[in-house]
């Protein structure tokens, strides 16, 4: 589903991801571990197609598509979704009118036909139910006002209106206290298909106990350089990172 | 001397003639009173001349180029030919459920052109009649609130104004029609109209206008526009002004307000189009208790220019008021905003409160902003901003990667941003139509139907963005 390859990335002449391979297929989990600053945000972003990050080599396939040739509105259309670390506020846009354009725009680009305003708020009862999002949204703006853990609920909802075929979730755990990151992961859980697939950034094991992954990552110094399986998460947590910077040291 | 100097030295002069021959005529019908007081604004008028970007008031606004036009003087005076009263006159429904009174080219539309009394006392009627039929309140009322004598345009409009309307509204009357006030320009005469305006709103009264200056096609017009409003003591009144107004339009919008003690005034102005628009507001607070709201809206693009200038006096203690515009300026757009809140040594307890900001969506528009608080009292409480940004690029990336397009994201939130502003409309159906107005004023696809507000065509599709909670 995803393919990246020997993927390169700096912003403003500094060179942040050096060569981070990774492939994704459907119906897979990742997590992506990692010290601070090691670009794990970076990769999200990029995926995302945010222009504040300059791609000097490498390339990202994404069913078949040239990920790097789309408009980031495009991305999203074609399945990418990304959960972000810190949810953006929009005062004066609401979430029904929000969602409402998102997913008329989405639907136009796949050739379906635009739901009726009953149809799409049946479908947002549903997918709130889905998430275990109680908060009132008709009228409120996107996340102005959302409490840390309701922000973060906030992207797993919308994540389960636009069914996106591939999310990357950056650090959708953190700040997060236990009862949120268990409706938060319950959420990811219920989501998940055989066509589609899971990115999750994090610090912390805590989260791969409720979202377990099928693979492992770690990123050091803008790579992939080790991957395993949930085992590797639990040493991780044990162990920290240094023995990994050890074992690289003991390489070079 | 070059051409263009030479067309508006000449205007003056044409004006300054026909103020003096229309004095002499009108001596009998208008009374001593308004025809000593055009006789002083004439001279007045004639040693201060058109103003110039050296006046400080001026500095920002150049009317240079739209004084140097071809303009017919006497156009407004011409009667409408009966297709020209057809084509207004189609538009005989409006969606606003206001009672709708339109001044064409300066002339009355059948259903305005009289005097119209509701059964509670109300009057409406045009101020030519208003002179002679109503000279009492005319004397007690006109020119009393436009007083700023150093101003050209104030002392032309009081020397020349021909028509415009009248409103009074007696004590302790809730009036429940709403008055849409429709000043329309469609002529290829090149009018040049000074238009004068008086409202009343007596004790305890309530009352609630559309003001609206539009233009339909691109041909010149220099319309300046003055209206004085009393507001007595515990009245209400709502003002909304609308103005849509082609490139080649110059409009100087004037409102002079007095309010008494416990009164209320809200003033809403929303701006979709104009070669030149300049709006003053001034108000004085002249009684305790009395409270101003005057906002409002600008979306300017093109070559367009827009000027809006508040000043309000707090002259009493225990006032409150408000300042707050909102501006988008796209392209080469110009906009000024000038607060000037005024708080008189006696006038304790004020709460004034000024706030401009604007989203500047070019580097080649440009943005004045100047909110300035005078204050001669020591217990009060006054607040004053402003804001020049542009639109939040993470707020744009995040709505993008929810699938949606530049042009809508960017949509979003300029609507967001203005929705502050259309949100104070009180009227239900005034506030839905504003909306969408501003809404395709947005997305560009304002039509030539829309650019006049008393729209009888059908709307189009209806923009998608909201969805009507009462009709799921």
């Amino acid at each position: 589903m995803l393919e990246i390859k020997n993927l390169h990335v700096s912003v403003e002449g500094k060179e942040i991801l050096s060569g981070l391979d990774l492939t994704v297929n459907a119906g897979e989990v990742h997590a992506i571990m990692g010290p601070n600053g090691t670009g794990k945000s970076t990769l999200a972003s990029v995926i995302a197609g945010n222009d504040a990050y300059e791609v000097t080599s490498g390339e990202i396939i994404y069913q078949g598509k040239n990920l790097l040739d789309l408009s980031i509105e495009d991305r999203a259309r074609e399945g990418f979704f990304l959960g972000f670390q810190y949810p953006v506020e929009i005062p004066g846009v609401s979430m029904t009118n929000f969602m409402r354009t998102a997913i008329d725009e989405i639907r136009e680009y796949r050739g379906q036909k635009p739901l009726t305003a009953g149809e799409f708020l049946k479908y947002m009862k549903e997918k709130k139910e889905l998430v275990e999002m109680h908060a009132k949204l008709n009228n409120r703006s996107v996340n102005q006002g959302f409490s840390g853990g309701e922000k973060k609920k906030n992207e797993i909802f919308q994540m389960a209106m636009l069914e996106p075929t591939l999310s990357f979730l950056d650090e959708t755990d953190s700040g997060l206290d236990i009862d949120a990151l268990r409706i938060v992961a319950k959420g990811v859980t219920a989501l998940k298909s055989d066509k589609n697939a899971t990115v999750v950034i994090t610090h912390y094991q805590r989260l791969l106990d409720y979202i377990v992954p099928d693979f492992v990552h770690v990123m050091y110094d803008g790579k992939i350089v080790k991957t395993g399986d949930r085992a590797l998460a639990l040493e991780l947590e044990e162990k920290g990172y240094d023995w990994i910077k050890e074992e690289l040291e003991a390489k070079k | 001397m070059s051409k263009a100097n030479e067309i508006a030295i000449n205007l003056k002069q044409n004006l300054l003639s026909k103020i003096e021959t229309r004095i002499k005529v009108n001596a009998d019908n208008e009374g001593a009173y308004l025809s000593k007081m055009r006789k002083k604004a004439m001279e007045e008028f004639d040693k201060l001349g058109f103003p110039t970007i050296k006046l400080e008031s001026w500095r920002k606004t150049n009317l240079k180029t739209f004084l140097e036009r071809d303009y017919n003087i006497e156009a407004i005076n011409k009667p409408l030919n009966s297709k020209e009263a057809d084509t207004t006159l189609m538009c005989e429904s409006n969606k606003y459920d206001t009672d709708l009174y339109t001044q064409f080219n300066g002339q009355w539309m059948k259903g305005a052109e009289g005097v119209t009394t509701y059964e509670n006392g109300t009057i409406v009627c045009p101020m030519s009649i208003a002179i002679i039929a109503f000279p009492d309140l005319i004397e007690a009322h006109l020119g009393k609130y436009a007083t700023d004598s150093n101003n050209a345009l104030t002392a032309l409009n009081t020397a020349d104004f021909s028509e415009g309307y009248f409103v009074y509204v007696p004590d302790n009357i809730e009036h429940n029609r709403s008055l849409q006030m429709v000043n329309l320009i469609d002529s290829k005469d090149g009018i040049f109209a000074n238009m004068r305006n008086l409202v009343i709103v007596g004790k305890n009264s309530k009352l609630r206008m559309l003001h609206c200056d539009d233009s339909v096609s691109n041909n010149t017009s220099f319309i300046n526009n003055i209206t004085e409003i009393s507001i007595a003591d515990g009245a209400k009144l709502d003002f909304y002004k609308l103005q849509n107004k082609d490139n080649e339009s110059a409009v100087i919008s004037s409102t002079f307000v007095k309010q008494g003690a416990d009164s209320n005034f809200a003033s809403n102005t929303i701006i979709l189009n104009g070669g030149l628009v300049k709006n003053d507001t001034k108000v004085i607070l002249n009684g305790r208790g009395a409270n101003t709201d005057v906002i409002g809206l600008y979306l300017m693009d093109g070559h367009q220019f827009v000027d809006n200038h508040v000043h309000i006096t707090h002259a009493v203690s225990n006032c409150t008021s408000k300042q707050l515009f909102k501006g988008i300026v796209d392209e080469f757009a110009r906009s000024v905003f000038n607060g000037h809140t005024l708080v008189a040594k006696d006038a304790q307890q004020t709460i004034a409160y000024q706030n401009n900001n604007n989203i500047q969506l070019t580097k080649t528009s440009k943005i004045d902003t100047n909110p300035f608080l005078e204050i001669y009292a020591d217990d009060v409480k006054c607040s004053h901003g402003a804001t020049v940004g542009q639109l939040d690029t993470a707020a744009l990336f995040y709505i993008k990667q929810r699938g949606i397009c530049e042009r809508n994201a960017k949509m979003l939130l300029m609507l967001a941003f203005v929705g502050e502003v259309i949100d104070k409309i009180e009227l239900p159906n005034l506030r839905a139509s504003m909306a969408e107005l501003v809404g395709k004023r947005l997305k560009g696809e304002l039509s030539s139907c829309d650019q006049c507000s008393i729209t009888c065509a059908e709307p189009d599709k209806p923009i998608q963005f909201e969805i009507d909670m009462s009709k799921v």
